[in-house]
């Protein structure tokens, strides 16, 4: 419908953009009405996701012409940017933004490195950096799943850590359960797309190269092997993050010091 | 000094000197000096915060001093691994904090860290002399509060320390549970000659479990 009103793509795109927002600011209206506050978040991300995005497309139209080295600063610069967004959900737990670069950057940066050497993944930068970025953000969100959930498993049972403690168990084993407990929250949305793929969801990234002309059964061998090194990058990410966090939980004493904050 | 050094001249089991805990300038503890000698039940009373906890969790390490130190037999506690050390100075805490699953996987927890296995006889006579025979395959959630407690005070013995504290140990639990406990504590240390510290706020409780009572005011050992 539209389309009717508005000619140029920039125009329509604008008027999606906007019906959408209005949809969000729905939820953001209902969620208020039952005092559940989303407000400022959802406003923030928005209008921040609206701009970034825009700007992203500018400059990766300079970046597509541009030589293919540039792609490496590129993924480095998105994978700090991914860092200080994961750690905002690990508040509290000392060096979080290390930890968070680190974890990302070994789990996407493992999968981007071996799948471009194995020419998995085309060097050209016009599907390095899309693929890439897709890496980065979804070992963001593993990351940032991982963080919350094993502070949070850490500061509510302290009780126990300690009871462990005290019989002489070393860190590693009595933080095993939590450890688990969050590389699993990490990953779970990574299996869920596993299982659900192509039938709950047919990723875009298909879509689009069948759209473009690609054999539609290579189109979705690749989407599978995209959703693969998706969730290989994830797992490796909630993992590194997660012992990196418990190893900065306990002291060189074995005293844990990763606590509540009053 | 105590008794034991006077007649034998041998080092106490436990003795801390000076010993300061200060967290965000705060002070927990300030300048305790005691010692407990081998086989020796010692209490120490005091009124909620005055740091009678943050003493019992700095001889088993589990917080470090900002000052002083402690030795076990005479030996800087800090130059025995952390894992050794807490399995010599085991401790009961206010709650049993049992972790899921049954009471003998909680009462194997122990031996397993230090690379042992708890064999099945051994266990079964733990839960007897705990009172709690046939409990081995109990799921622990099930259990009443001071049943956990039992089962906690079996899986503190079952890495034989050979000293134990015991941080308000019936503090969470009713009147009935309380005072079984006491006595089963009482047993247990008095045949297996532990050396104990109790922390109690309950003086009552203090001079009926030990020997020698102290009193703890804001951080300092007040009166022993």
């Amino acid at each position: 419908m539209l389309s009717r009103f508005f000619d140029g793509p920039v125009q329509l795109g604008i008027a999606q953009a906007v019906v959408t927002a209005i949809l969000a600011l729905v939820v953001v209206y209902v969620a208020r009405r039952r005092d559940v506050h989303l407000e400022r978040e959802t406003v923030v991300a928005l209008v921040r996701g609206f701009i970034q995005v825009v700007a992203a497309g500018a400059v990766l139209v300079v970046l597509f012409t541009g030589p293919s080295w540039v792609s490496g600063p590129v993924l480095v610069i998105m994978t700090v940017a991914a860092a200080a967004t994961a750690s905002r959900r690990a508040r509290g737990v000392p060096g979080a933004f290390a930890i968070s670069f680190y974890g990302i950057a070994g789990g996407a940066g493992i999968v981007i490195a071996a799948m471009t050497w194995l020419g998995v993944i085309d060097s050209r930068m016009a599907s390095l950096i899309p693929v890439g970025s897709m890496i980065i953000a979804s070992s963001m969100n593993s990351g940032a799943l991982a963080l919350e959930r094993i502070r949070s498993e850490f500061t509510s049972n302290v009780g126990y850590i300690e009871a462990g403690l005290a019989l002489g168990a070393a860190p590693a084993q009595v933080s095993a359960p939590y450890v688990q407990a969050a590389v699993t929250a990490g990953m779970i949305p990574r299996i869920d797309t596993l299982r659900a793929l192509g039938i709950v969801w047919i990723p875009g990234l298909m879509a689009g190269m069948i759209l473009a002309g690609s054999d539609p059964v290579y189109a979705a061998i690749y989407q599978f092997v995209v959703v693969g090194m998706i969730y290989a990058s994830s797992g490796f990410t909630s993992l590194i993050c997660s012992l990196l966090v418990r190893e900065r939980a306990y002291t060189p004493a074995d005293q844990l010091q990763l606590r509540a904050r009053g | 000094m105590n008794k034991r050094e006077q007649v034998d001249g041998s080092q106490p089991a436990l003795q801390t000197r000076h010993l300061s805990r200060v967290v965000d300038g705060h002070t927990l503890v300030s300048d305790v000096t005691l010692s407990v000698g081998s086989g020796e039940v010692v209490a120490i009373t005091g009124p909620s915060g005055s740091g009678k906890t943050s003493l019992l969790r700095l001889l088993n390490r589990l917080d470090e001093p900002t000052a002083g130190t402690v030795s076990l037999d005479g030996q800087d506690y800090r130059e025995i691994a952390p894992g050794l050390l807490r399995r010599r100075v085991g401790m009961l805490a206010q709650r049993p904090y049992l972790f899921p699953g049954s009471v003998a996987e909680n009462l194997a927890y122990g031996p397993a860290a230090h690379g042992e296995t708890l064999a099945r006889e051994r266990a079964d006579e733990s839960l007897q002399r705990v009172g709690l025979p046939g409990y081995a395959e109990h799921d622990v959630s099930r259990l009443s509060g001071g049943e956990a407690q039992r089962v906690a005070l079996a899986r503190s013995l079952a890495v034989e320390p050979e000293i134990l504290l015991l941080d308000e140990p019936t503090s969470a639990l009713d009147e009935a549970a309380r005072l079984g406990i006491e006595e089963l504590i009482c047993e247990v240390i008095e045949s297996q000659g532990l050396t104990c510290l109790i922390v109690t706020h309950d003086r009552a409780q203090a001079a009926r479990m030990a020997r020698r009572t102290m009193l703890m005011e804001s951080g300092k050992i007040a009166d022993s």
